[in-house]
Parts: C-alpha cells; structure tokens; sequence
C-alpha cells in the first residue's frame, strides 16, 4: 500500500462537516435523549459521512446532507426504531393546512420562564414532531432544508411543523394552568 | 373570525416563508391588526424560548477531539520503510536549507540595518556641515560643552583632553538616531570637520558592531565602538589616521 491516502478529500470533508459539530451533536442528544447514543451516533453520521463525502455534490445543500444522514442512522438504530415505533405517526396532511388556533399563546408565553419546563415539554413530543421542531426554531433551517433533511414533500415540512408546534403549546397549556 | 385566515399562516409569515406577495399584505394587515400584532408578538417570543430551550447540549472537548481524528487525514500511518527512508532525507535536506537560508537572512538583515543606521550618521554630519549654525553650544572647552548636554540627554559621557593632538573642539548640538536622544560633537582638524556622535546602546538596533572601521561612500570614513553601555560614531571627510586617531581619544587609549 502507498501514500494513496484520500488526504484532499479528507481535508475538505473535515474543513466542512467541523463547524457542524456542536449543532449536529446537540441535534443528536435531542433525539436518542442519552450522551452516551448521543456520541455515538454523531460518531457513526460523521464516518459514514466521511465514507461517503465523495458521492455528495459540491454546491449542494451540506448540512441537510449531514443532518439526513445523522437522522437516517438514528432512525435505523435500536432507539430510534423504540422511538418511531412506540409513537404513531399522526395522519400526514400535504399542503398548507394550518391548525387555527383560537386561544392565543400569550397565556403560555406569561409564564413562559422556565426553561427546564419547555425542555421537558420538548423531550416529551413523538420524534418526528421533535426533530421537526429543532431543525425549525434552532437550527433555523427553511422550509425547504427541512424538507430535503427529513426527506419529505415541502407541504408535509409545513403541516407536521404547525401539529407539532400546536402539540407543543397543548401540553403546555395545562402544566402553566396547574402552576 | 374574520382573522382566523390570517392566524392559519401566522406562523408561516414568522418562519419568513409566505411568498413576497403575500408576505406584504401580512405585514399590512399585523400592523393594522391590534389582536393578531398581539398574536405574533407572543409567538415570536415562544420561538425565542424554544431556540434558547434548544440549545442545551454541548459535546465534551474529549469527544470533539475523538472525532476530529477520526476525520483528519492520516496519510503517515500508511507510509512503507522506502518511504520513510525518503521522507528522513528530505527532511534533512529541508533543514539544511532552512538553515542556510536562516544565516543568509540573518546576516542579510543585519547587514541592512547597519546600513541604514550608517546612512543616517553620514546623513546627521552632512546636515552638520551644511548648517549655517552646525553647533548650538559653541565652545572649545570640553567643560563648558559637557554639561550643556546635561538635562538634555539620559546619560553622561567623558569628553577627551585634545592638548597637542591637532584637534579642536568646535561645540556640541543634539541628535536622534531612531529616535534615540543623543550627543553631536564636531572637531576640527586640519579644516576638516570630524563629527563624534554618542548613543545609548540599548536604544539603537542591534548588530552595529563591536568595534569596526567602515570606509563610507561619498568620501566619508568612519569608525564605530561600543563601550560602557554607549554607542560612538566617528565619521568624517578626512584621512583614516585622523578618524582613528580621535577615536582613540574617545576610547581613552
């Protein structure tokens, strides 16, 4: 065997899918809710990643290519098989049909100081509304990066981020009115 | 409701994805709106607490690190002997050449900045020379020009007994050498003028030289020493002898 290491791809690979680090990990730890299927989890995305990085197309989207593979690994591991499978997934509705909602948050949002309570609420919610959520309001994704993340049509990216915000706030709703 | 249409979207229009069209007419209506301005206030600031609440996992340095090597490229592992045999002698040829160049630079550097500091001297005696009033303490006797200097400059210099020597002391003015304070004293001989500069020698560049003789361009000599923590100059348009000659004085040899 020579000095026929893929070093330049290496090098562009690690250039790229560093500065991810921090967020794909923190992704991680939301869906397997464990540090240590956290590490290993972006462990295996970025080896796979790695393996992989000459198959992905420069100019194309990067982290929804890194993120669709973390996720992809999640779903086919023990816990996120448990996870997908204990919570049934809520009938999809394609296309902009939005819950309305009567009550308005701001009820939640007065006692909304609790961070550890909106934690909670957040580890509470079936994986597909969770991840859908975080790659929405943290990551700050599009609609359109969602949906070549979660691999779904741009409608579904839209209705399943409405159910889950609507989830969020119901589940909410009745801890502030208890406190 | 006659909002319950806009309130479907609200947060579609908060995510920044309604097409431009509609997002105007939004706009037009949450400012008009008291409720739904209300509405999307609150919502904004839920966002807010869901991105903060989100951010709550940090991956630990260890693994960051574990990672990291796990991607870094790692050619050398693969190396065979005949590589590395070749690497070493590579290596070395590398260093030799770093060094060389090392010593050229150095040396070229040094040389440089002697050059320029010599220039400057010979640049402060032609002023001298040129200057309808080349001296601002006018005096032949070492003690009348000597203390002039005190107050003037942070440091104290002996000034030589001239008697029988052909030498005449013309005065003293001040001079900056790389905006070191320093002490310019002219000497006559033979209607030449020899200028004497006097320097600290921690304020000044490093490299000048010990003790060095240093035929000028433009017909000027001069020679330059360092002793006692002070830097001496002596430089002008006559014969070696002369420069060495008040130089030694200087030296008080």
């Amino acid at each position: 065997m020579g000095m026929s290491g893929p070093a330049p791809q290496s090098d562009a690979f690690e250039a790229l899918a560093m500065p991810l680090f921090d967020q794909l990990y923190n992704f991680a730890h939301w869906l397997t809710q464990n540090r240590e299927e956290a590490e290993d989890l972006v462990q295996e995305t970025y080896t796979k990643a790695l393996k992989g990085f000459s198959s992905f197309q420069l100019g194309t989207n990067f982290r929804a290519w890194m993120y669709r593979i973390l996720r992809n690994t999640f779903l086919t591991s023990r816990s996120g098989l448990a996870a997908t499978s204990t919570v049934p997934l809520d009938t999809e509705v394609d296309g902009p049909v939005l819950a309305v909602e009567n009550q308005t948050p701001e009820a939640i949002l007065m006692q909304l100081s609790s961070s550890q309570l909106l934690q909670d609420a957040i580890s509470a919610l079936p994986v597909h509304f969770r991840e859908i959520l975080l790659l929405c309001e943290v990551e700050e994704m599009s609609y359109q990066e969602i949906a070549e993340t979660l691999s779904i049509p741009m409608g579904t990216v839209m209705s399943r981020l409405a159910r889950a915000r609507k989830t969020l706030r119901d589940r909410l709703r009745p801890q502030f009115q208890e406190g | 409701m006659v909002c319950d249409s806009w309130k479907a979207k609200l947060d579609t229009y908060l995510d920044g994805e309604l097409p431009e069209q509609e997002l105007r007419a939004f706009d037009a209506h949450v400012r008009g709106c008291a409720p739904c301005a209300a509405d999307a206030l609150a919502r904004v600031q839920i966002k807010r607490a869901i991105q903060v609440a989100g951010k709550r996992f940090t991956p630990s340095a260890e693994f960051r690190k574990k990672v990291r090597q796990s991607v870094a490229p790692t050619p050398q592992r693969r190396l065979r002997p005949g590589w590395i045999f070749t690497s070493a002698l590579a290596l070395v040829f590398v260093a030799a050449a770093l060094t060389l160049t090392y010593w050229a630079t150095e040396s070229g550097r040094d040389q440089l900045i002697r050059n320029q500091v010599y220039s400057e001297i010979a640049d402060l005696h032609v002023d001298s020379l040129a200057s309808s009033s080349p001296v601002d303490v006018v005096s032949a006797d070492r003690h009348t020009v000597k203390p002039w200097f005190q107050g003037k400059i942070p440091f104290a210099f002996d000034l030589p007994e001239l008697q029988n020597t052909g030498f005449t002391l013309l005065g003293g003015r001040m001079a900056y050498l790389d905006q070191a304070p320093g002490a310019h004293l002219i000497y006559d001989v033979r209607k030449h003028h020899i200028s004497v500069f006097v320097f600290q020698e921690r304020l000044l560049p490093a490299g000048l030289g010990e003790n060095s003789f240093l035929p000028m361009s433009l017909a000027f000599r001069m020679e330059t020493w360092s002793q006692n923590g002070l830097r001496y100059f002596v430089i002008g348009d006559t014969g070696v002898s002369e420069i060495e000659s008040l130089a030694k004085l200087f030296k008080g040899n």
